[in-house]
């Protein structure tokens, strides 16, 4: 039987997303579900029930209706506590849940004794989670928005210009941890025209911020700073000294900073002090994706833009919902591929199989049963040695070595000496020319366009048939008289050969001909 | 009749010409030309020959002036050529774009095969005298003459076996084939050494008689070496394989014209045989192999060339149907197509060019990427797209588009396999490791167009397959192709 997959309005105040849209509903019912929508749940992102209807799906009127109708239910924030009693038995909700910093929630999704799939415990070392990581696909809008929210205080251009009135320099935008996000903000603000620095501790992000325009800023401190699965850990004193430092030369030289800076399970890192923001110009931009977690900024307000010592600190904490539409598209979309991944059959029906990988770690209740945190994974560590391997391989190429050049060289000095002492003068001088003709030949052919390789194939063959002179003068040549000669038996090998030859030299020009014509621009 | 010093600035010209027609290949706007230029140089070489004359020594110091060929040879040349030309015209005509291989091959066997008939045509040939030395270096270059000659027939022979399909493509490896090589390199040295040795004491006459014997068995080992070496080699390396004959017919012709003193045909058998040893290197170079691995054959055999434990990489690939390849490519603003081998079989270069065709007038920037090893010998790809009316400027180099795959949207790979194996890069271990490959995994998205989920050539499984933006368009390359055509034109 088809499992109904219902889409409740997000009831958290600020929340604009939703957790499907409507091209996704199309592909939800392709698999064999039903899809019911609760009324004006896209409103905030601009789909409208007519849209959801019109891809097929249903309209519930109320919540209330819409979960007890519903076999799976599809949300972007963790449900409120109110909402957790309309979840029926059984229910499959995919969700974020954030396990660890809601453990009242769980305990009450767990007394209702439903299965709760939480996308932020997704194991993201899974190289086929991907498609299904959420927080990586909120994380760039998030540092796409985080350089339109500073670009909107941000009293100056971003691109340099010289104009007739005058020159106006670039804006300098410093980044401050290298993630999703941080990456999505380079990205922006080079497109923008910026000059853009960043930092991040994982020493082996550098080469992805040079990639996307960025110029990335070193500390001055040994310390390699992965955390495993891809994150950051807590660094030592000595370096947080340094980086102390190289963030206030930052601040003192940059328009806007952008912090994404965030540890799993611990309180965001104080990067930027009060300090820092009094040496920043005045109409500067901080904008802390951190604010969340305490805020990389000491000054930091959360959900609020506010003006400290003549610089904008932003730290909002809802900017996937500002740009609702987006983020609910991608978002539907990691959600669709779960839904398949638990789906194998595409027959409408789910099988929460706790043997897959990729499952285990989203499953954080099942029907009841907190199976959170999941038992580590069975997975290579993401291997640091990545960039070393793949210049292996090129670094293996062989240099010949001088002896064998020099036994090479030798041979071909003895070989030349002996055809010079032994050789009979003719025997020279068709010498010289076979070995010019060579080198002739090595520079012409060099010229040649790779597209021509086949051409020049069937012309060289065509020309080949030059050989034919070899089987003209034997044909029947004029004798001494008297010579003993076994004629007819020369006379045919010879017709054989130029016979055999011409079909080289007509058939190979003709061919060549016609594969010259074909090529056109 | 010419006096046989035109005879000889008429072969300086044919030199030139030929030399230029060589040349004018470097830019598709010039190759005709070239062309021309090839068939001019012909024509007067061979007028040149049957008009001309020679210049011999009759004793007592006089010199006369002998015919080449006339009167007595001219009915027969022309018979020979109406017959040789006819046939040369007809095939030109009649072959198709991808059996453009297996006619260059069998054009080779008849470069090989005349210049094994002019060796031993000249070694009976008592109608120029030679004296001391000079006769003994002529006896060794008819040796050489046929014995490159005659490999060169017998290769291109099981080489053109294998491209048409009349002899499987896989590798026979008779155990111990380096040895029975070597045994045979060893044998036609000796026999070398017998036949000049016996031979050469001899006046002519007395040679041919005490030579012959040594010449027809080496001949026969040569033929045999010929077939042993070309059967030893996978289909993957046929582009090697079609170069080095190329190349071998070429030295073949530089032997006859020692042989037969005549500079022209050294000069162009040097030509030929530089430029297809050329085109041999840039092969091997593309595939990161030594020309000595190659000749000794046996990759893409599967025995003890399974893909190394632990390199196989787990995961799932995730197949997309015609359609949706339609709307990715409808929604791309640059497409880049990478065609291989799979392509010419299934011919399909027309209807990519259709699709290529739709999605330029969309306002697409669509190109073509070809690695130098795609197909079954060098440019094979270019040709096949050319006589789709594939404009030739989009249809880019390897080096030349691998930069601009990350900046690409849509990239489709049309029956390649190993020449897209990211494995090459970043596995030390692969059999592949180092071969230039084209980097299509940076682009957005990858389809890769294939009949099953088989390896390529290689034996290597392909880690392409598996990423996370590549998707699988499994059917015949024409049938899928045209689907997509449908779907783009709805």
């Amino acid at each position: 039987m088809a499992l109904t997959i219902g889409i409740p309005r997000e009831t958290f105040p600020g929340e604009r997303r939703v957790a499907t849209v409507p091209e996704i509903v199309e592909k939800l019912i392709k698999l064999g579900f039903e899809v019911s929508v609760e009324t004006k749940a896209g409103d905030d992102a601009n789909f409208s029930d007519q849209d959801y209807k019109a891809a097929g799906a249903s309209v519930s009127r109320t919540a209330a209706a819409l979960y007890k109708k519903s076999d799976i239910v599809l949300k972007v924030r963790a449900p409120a506590m109110e909402e957790v009693p309309l979840l029926k038995e059984g229910t499959v909700l995919i969700s974020f849940v954030w396990p660890a910093q809601n453990p009242d929630l769980m305990t009450a999704l767990a007394a209702q004794k439903v299965t709760v799939l939480a996308i932020d415990s997704l194991p993201r070392q899974l190289s086929r989670a991907q498609k299904m990581d959420a927080l990586t696909s909120m994380a760039g809008i998030v540092g796409y928005r985080a350089v339109v929210e500073a670009a909107n205080e941000f009293d100056r251009f971003f691109a340099g210009q010289i104009t007739a009135a005058g020159k106006v320099p670039p804006a300098k935008v410093f980044i401050a941890g290298a993630g999703v996000a941080g990456l999505a903000a380079i990205g922006t603000a080079v497109g923008l025209g910026a000059i853009v620095r960043a930092n991040d501790t994982r020493a082996e992000v550098a080469d992805q911020v040079t990639s996307m325009g960025g110029e990335f800023v070193k500390v001055d401190y040994e310390e390699e700073g992965s955390g495993g699965g891809g994150y950051a850990k807590v660094m030592s004193e000595g370096f947080q000294a340094a980086q102390r430092e190289m963030y206030a030369q930052q601040a003192k030289e940059c328009d806007i900073i952008i912090t994404t800076a965030l540890i799993p399970g611990k309180p965001a890192p104080k990067l930027i002090t009060a300090d820092m923001v009094k040496s920043m110009k005045p109409g500067s931009v901080i904008v802390d994706l951190a604010a969340e977690q305490g805020g990389n900024c000491e000054l930091t307000e959360p959900d609020k833009a506010v003006v400290k010592h003549g610089v904008t600190i932003i730290g909002y904490t809802d900017l996937p919902s500002r740009l609702s539409r987006q983020a609910s598209t991608l978002y539907a979309t990691n959600l669709l591929r779960v839904v398949e991944e638990l789906s194998p059959q595409k027959d409408g029906t789910i099988n929460v199989n706790m043997e897959d990988d990729a499952i285990r770690g989203l499953t954080v209740i099942n029907l009841g049963d907190v199976t959170w945190p999941p038992p580590p994974l069975n997975l290579p560590a993401p291997k640091p040695a990545t960039a070393p391997a793949a210049a292996l391989p090129k670094k293996e190429e062989k240099k010949s070595s001088g002896i064998g050049m020099a036994i090479m060289a030798f041979v071909g000095a003895a070989l030349v000496a002996f055809v010079g002492l032994y050789a009979p003068p003719a025997f020279i001088g068709h010498f010289t020319v076979f070995v010019l003709a060579v080198f002739v030949g090595y520079m012409v052919v060099w010229n040649v366009t790779p597209a021509l390789h086949t051409p020049l194939m069937s012309v060289t063959n065509a020309i080949s048939s030059i050989i034919a002179i070899g089987a003209l003068i034997q044909i029947a040549p004029q004798v001494e008289i008297g010579t003993v000669r076994a004629d007819a038996l020369i006379l045919g090998i010879a017709v054989i050969g130029i016979a055999l030859t011409s079909i080289n030299m007509f058939g190979g020009f003709a061919v060549t001909r016609r594969m010259l014509m074909m090529f056109r621009k | 009749m010419l006096p046989a010093t035109l005879t000889t600035v008429a072969y300086i010209i044919a030199i030139i010409l030929f030399i230029l027609s060589l040349g004018g290949l470097s830019n598709p706007e010039t190759s005709r030309r070239g062309n021309w230029f090839g068939v001019t140089g012909m024509a007067i070489a061979v007028l040149a020959t049957i008009f001309g004359s020679r210049i011999v020594d009759v004793g007592g110091g006089n010199s006369e002036t002998w015919q080449l060929v006339l009167p007595a040879g001219l009915p027969w040349v022309i018979g020979a050529m109406i017959v040789g030309g006819g046939i040369g015209l007809y095939a030109a005509r009649v072959v198709k774009m991808t059996q453009m291989p297996e006619l260059v091959a069998i054009m080779h066997s008849l470069v090989g095969f005349a210049a094994c008939a002019i060796g031993f045509a000249s070694f009976i040939d008592t109608s120029i005298t030679f004296a001391g030395s000079e006769h003994v270096i002529h006896l060794g270059e008819i040796y050489i003459g046929i014995l490159i000659g005659a490999v060169t027939f017998s290769g291109s022979v099981i080489a053109f076996g294998k491209l048409s399909g009349k002899i499987s493509g896989k590798p026979m490896l008779l155990p111990a084939r380096h040895w029975i090589n070597l045994a045979a390199l060893v044998l036609v040295v000796w026999f070398f050494f017998q036949f000049v040795g016996t031979a050469g004491i001899h006046d002519q006459g007395g040679a041919i008689a005490a030579g012959w014997l040594p010449l027809i068995v080496m001949t026969i080992l040569a033929l045999l070496f010929g077939v042993h070496m070309v059967m030893a080699i996978g289909g993957a390396d046929m582009p090697v394989v079609v170069s080095m004959l190329n190349s071998y017919s070429g030295w073949a012709a530089a032997a006859t014209g020692f042989m037969l003193g005549n500079d022209l045909l050294i000069v162009v058998g040097a030509l030929v045989g530089s430029s297809g040893a050329i085109l041999s290197y840039i092969m091997c170079k593309a595939m990161n192999r030594h020309f000595l691995s190659v000749i000794a054959g046996g990759f893409g055999t599967g025995e003890g060339k399974a893909p190394v434990a632990g390199a196989e990489p787990a995961g799932e690939v995730t197949p997309i149907s015609s359609l949706e390849t339609a709307e990715l490519l409808k929604d791309a603003k640059s497409v880049i197509i990478m065609p291989g081998y799979g392509m010419a079989v299934a011919q399909a270069q027309h209807t990519v060019n259709e699709i290529t065709q739709l999605l330029r007038a969309k306002g697409t920037n669509v190109r073509f990427a070809i690695h130098p090893v795609a197909g079954r010998m060098p440019g094979h790809m270019n040709v096949l797209l050319a006589e789709a009316k594939v404009p030739y400027d989009i249809v880019l180099e390897m080096d030349e588009i691998n930069e601009d795959f990350p900046a690409t949207d849509v990239v489709m790979v049309i029956g390649a396999n190993d020449i897209v194996n990211p494995a090459a890069e970043d596995d030390p271990t692969s059999p592949i490791a180092g071969m230039p490959v084209c980097q299509v995994w940076k682009a957005k998205t990858s389809i890769v167009m294939k009949r099953s989920m088989a390896s390529g050539y290689a034996g290597v499984d392909n880690p392409l397959f598996y990423k996370e933006n590549n998707r699988m368009l499994f059917g015949d390359a024409k049938k899928m192709l045209d689907e997509v055509l449908t779907a783009l034109n709805s």
